[in-house]
């Protein structure tokens, strides 16, 4: 079957042909969609596990219990999922596991633009890099035997324009995969420094035999070309890229297996080009491992080691290298400068009352990942900070111990559910714990969102959309040691400047969770737009204040864009002279 | 044969997605090698986004640069203007010539620049626009922008309206597929 994929889609494929049995992964742009399309066959286990440590110690146990599993995050959940990850290089595997990571470089929706190549090297475990869907099915589904074979788990590594880009995919059919036998190897899976010492050299050899393996697999590739005076070694997206700009033309080392390297591949390759290029985005990986080898090669001289790569990069640096480029494009001519148009919150979106509330009383906010990071866009530069999944929570009590009742008092944190519960709650336990008088706002809206909606374990329902078990969330914080736990409404802004103000008043900690579903909530029905009366409206633009898209200024009065708004009724309240109107609740 | 290069761009939340989607899927059926690419993620919040389609006989970069596109189809007049650079030389520009303000304008601190299209034209763009939200309200909803302009575009493409039909079949959900088969043929002048 041909079909257009989404690289991430053909990973999904490639690692249910190849014999999956279980998934389990947090959402993280730009992977969350190799989870989403495994969903959807119901003959192996998938599952949104609360964080990506987790994620990929249930592919791990699924591995011991003699099953093919994998787990898929993005970059910076390697991060997370980083602990269990440099130890499973030691256990191996029993049933195959791979372990898919998505680099974000240009940093589309992520906060920075780390390079995962670097955590194949340190953990010492085979990364597969494909260039496009079709090898991400081929690579994905081969994963599984060269992850048994080898006795690792395999890292897959995909980047935005991998995972987010279509091509004609050939999908074969499922390879039937009988479990393994469970038995107990207590060398092999109790890593206690007894037995461990007895694995890092199971692991070191293990490396010795994927270099030779290196040196002959579908992973790399040569193709050399007529023209000898400069090669190129490459590897994903940017192999693309040289493609594009020199078709055939040109001497190319494609690698695919990024760690560990073939030597003799890359030796035998510059030894038959006079001048080498090494293009990779991100980080001199490949570049510093060719310079290692004693070979001269420009790198990161010409492509910088920041942002995406596109042909034109590769077409300005060989002219500025002074070597000829076919067809250089020619433009119709420059585009005019024009206004930016950042991402924004929706209109009508939950968050927006209770960052309204926030800078209304000049609070100090400790942001966090999700949606509601646009809280820091104007008009409303709601947050102080954003550093990575639940550094709110642990970080507002650092802040709070530094400067104690000067800030305890107007410092809050805000983290949404899926993050809550990703890794917002051993932070509460922190602060309960180690007792600062630290505010943190739970921004419920009842779904993952930036992500494209995914459940969650407050959500009620599980991956597939049947109920499942639903953190109580009230229960949960006084659980976790906070005594003063209260919901409000952030449609109503009375309630939450009431909450605010209280909580930050007392002495003790508390938590505030500001619940209401997101508007784009298939089951949230947007209720009437809102209409400003222009006879009452007095063009003091304070309802402008909070950021709604829905709202404009017009010949000096506020108009209401009726495509947009969904009728919240938030910038009613804020109106002092009672010009929006329409629906009221 | 050369590689044809389309953008399909707008602001987040009006369905360029969708519409990339429809004209991957059309092209590969007409035998077309076809990259994608798509964006997701914060940038679709409300921000401006842009998707690529490539297709010829063999494709190699998903992605589209600086004097290369052969065809701009947007849904946003700002967005017409802010990646006329990409246009080919003999390029053409299809666009709506609806007006969303984003934030900067909102706030008051950027302007909504004046006759924007018309400064295209004036500087030698080739533009195409019309109104595709009026159709659309009139197919049933707003959000049937993407596939009135896509009915739009598949006028100056060499595949037969059947086709296109046919592709919408396997992109949209049969419970809008009525709504967008009206709002394509209105886009495509029937």
């Amino acid at each position: 079957m041909k079909k257009l994929l989404i690289g991430n889609e053909a990973v999904a494929w490639g690692l249910y042909n190849g014999g999956l049995g279980l998934v389990s992964s947090y959402p993280g742009t730009p992977s969350t969609e190799i989870t989403e399309f495994l969903a959807k066959h119901d003959d192996i286990h998938s599952e949104w596990a609360p964080n990506e440590k987790v994620a990929t110690e249930v592919a791990f146990g699924a591995s011991l219990a003699g099953m093919r599993s994998a787990c898929a995050m993005k970059h910076v959940g390697l991060n997370v999922a980083a602990d269990p990850l440099f130890t499973l290089s030691y256990t191996g595997v029993t049933g195959g596991m791979v372990v898919c990571v998505a680099d974000d470089p240009a940093m589309h929706s992520s906060q920075n633009e780390q390079d995962s190549r670097h955590y194949a090297i340190a953990a010492k475990v085979p990364m597969l890099e494909p260039a496009d869907s079709a090898e991400a099915y081929e690579f994905a589904k081969s994963a599984f035997a060269l992850s048994e074979e080898y006795d690792t788990p395999v890292l897959l590594r995909m980047c935005t324009r991998i995972a987010h880009s279509q091509c004609v995919v050939d999908i074969g059919e499922r390879e039937n995969v009988p479990m393994k036998e469970y038995t107990r190897q207590p060398s092999k899976y109790i890593m206690m420094p007894g037995y461990a010492k007895q694995r890092h050299p199971v692991v070191e050899a293990r490396t010795e035999k994927l270099k030779a393996l290196a040196e002959n697999c579908m992973y790399n590739k040569v193709e050399m070309a007529e023209n000898r005076e400069f090669g190129i070694i490459t590897s994903g997206c940017s192999y693309l890229y040289v493609k594009e700009v020199f078709g055939d033309s040109v001497s190319v080392l494609k690698i695919g297996m990024p760690n560990p390297l073939p030597e003799k591949m890359i030796r035998d390759f510059a030894a038959q080009v006079k001048k080498l290029y090494v293009i990779e985005e991100l980080d001199p990986i490949l570049e510093n491992h060719i310079r290692a080898l004693g070979i001269e090669v420009i790198g990161k001289g010409l492509f910088s080691p920041i942002g995406e790569f596109s042909q034109k990069t590769i077409r300005d640096a060989f002219v500025a290298e002074g070597i000829a480029v076919p067809d250089i494009p020619e433009a119709q001519g420059t585009a005019p400068a024009v206004p930016g148009r950042p991402p924004m919150m929706c209109s009508g979106c939950p968050h927006r009352g209770m960052y309204y509330t926030l800078v209304k009383n000049h609070i100090t906010v400790l942001g966090d990942i999700g949606c509601y990071t646009l809280g820091a866009v104007a008009p409303l530069n709601a947050l102080d900070s954003t550093l990575c999944m639940g550094a709110s929570v642990s970080g507002i009590h650092g802040f709070n111990a530094a400067r104690g009742e000067e800030t305890e008092k107007k410092t809050v944190a805000v983290i949404g559910d899926s993050t809550f519960m990703h890794s917002g709650m051993t932070g509460l336990v922190n602060i309960a714990y180690n007792a600062t008088n630290s505010t943190v706002i739970i921004l419920d809206n009842s779904i993952t969102g930036m992500t494209g909606h995914q459940q969650n374990p407050t959500t009620g329902y599980n991956i597939k959309g049947d109920p499942a078990a639903k953190v109580d969330l009230e229960a949960l914080c006084k659980a976790l040691g906070i005594n003063r736990v209260r919901v409000v409404d952030p449609y109503d802004l009375k309630a939450c400047e009431e909450a605010v103000l209280e909580e930050l008043a007392v002495a003790e900690p508390s938590v505030i969770i500001s619940r209401r579903p997101c508007v784009l909530l298939k089951y949230v029905k947007p209720k009437a737009p809102l209409t400003v009366d222009r006879d009452k409206c007095r063009g003091c633009k304070k309802c402008m204040k909070m950021g709604c898209p829905s709202i404009s200024f017009k010949d000096g009065k506020a108009q209401i864009d009726k495509t947009l708004c969904v009728g919240c009724g938030v910038c009613s309240q804020l109106c002092a002279f009672g010009a929006i109107g329409g629906n009221a609740e | 044969m050369k590689t044809t290069s389309v953008m399909i761009v707008g602001v987040g939340g009006q369905g360029s997605l969708l519409a990339s989607r429809l004209l991957g899927t059309v092209l590969t059926d007409e035998g077309y090698d076809v990259k994608v690419s798509e964006v997701h993620g914060m940038s679709q919040r409300g921000g401006s986004v842009v998707t690529y389609v490539r297709f010829g006989e063999k494709v190699y970069s998903p992605i589209v640069t600086e004097g290369e596109c052969d065809y701009i189809i947007s849904f946003e007049k700002l967005e017409a203007a802010r990646y006329a650079g990409c246009l080919r030389k003999g390029g053409k520009i299809i666009v709506n010539t609806q007006q969303i303000d984003p934030m900067p304008v909102i706030t008051g601190a950027a302007e909504y620049p004046e006759n924007i299209l018309e400064t295209l034209k004036a500087d030698g763009f080739d533009i195409d626009d019309f109104d595709a939200l009026t159709p659309a309200l009139e197919a049933g909803s707003a959000k049937a922008v993407n596939i009135v302009l896509m009915g739009h575009f598949a006028k100056f493409s060499s595949i037969a309206k059947d086709k296109w039909l046919a592709a919408m079949q396997k992109v949209i959900n049969p419970k809008f597929m009525e709504m967008n088969t009206i709002a394509f043929n209105k886009g495509f002048g029937e």
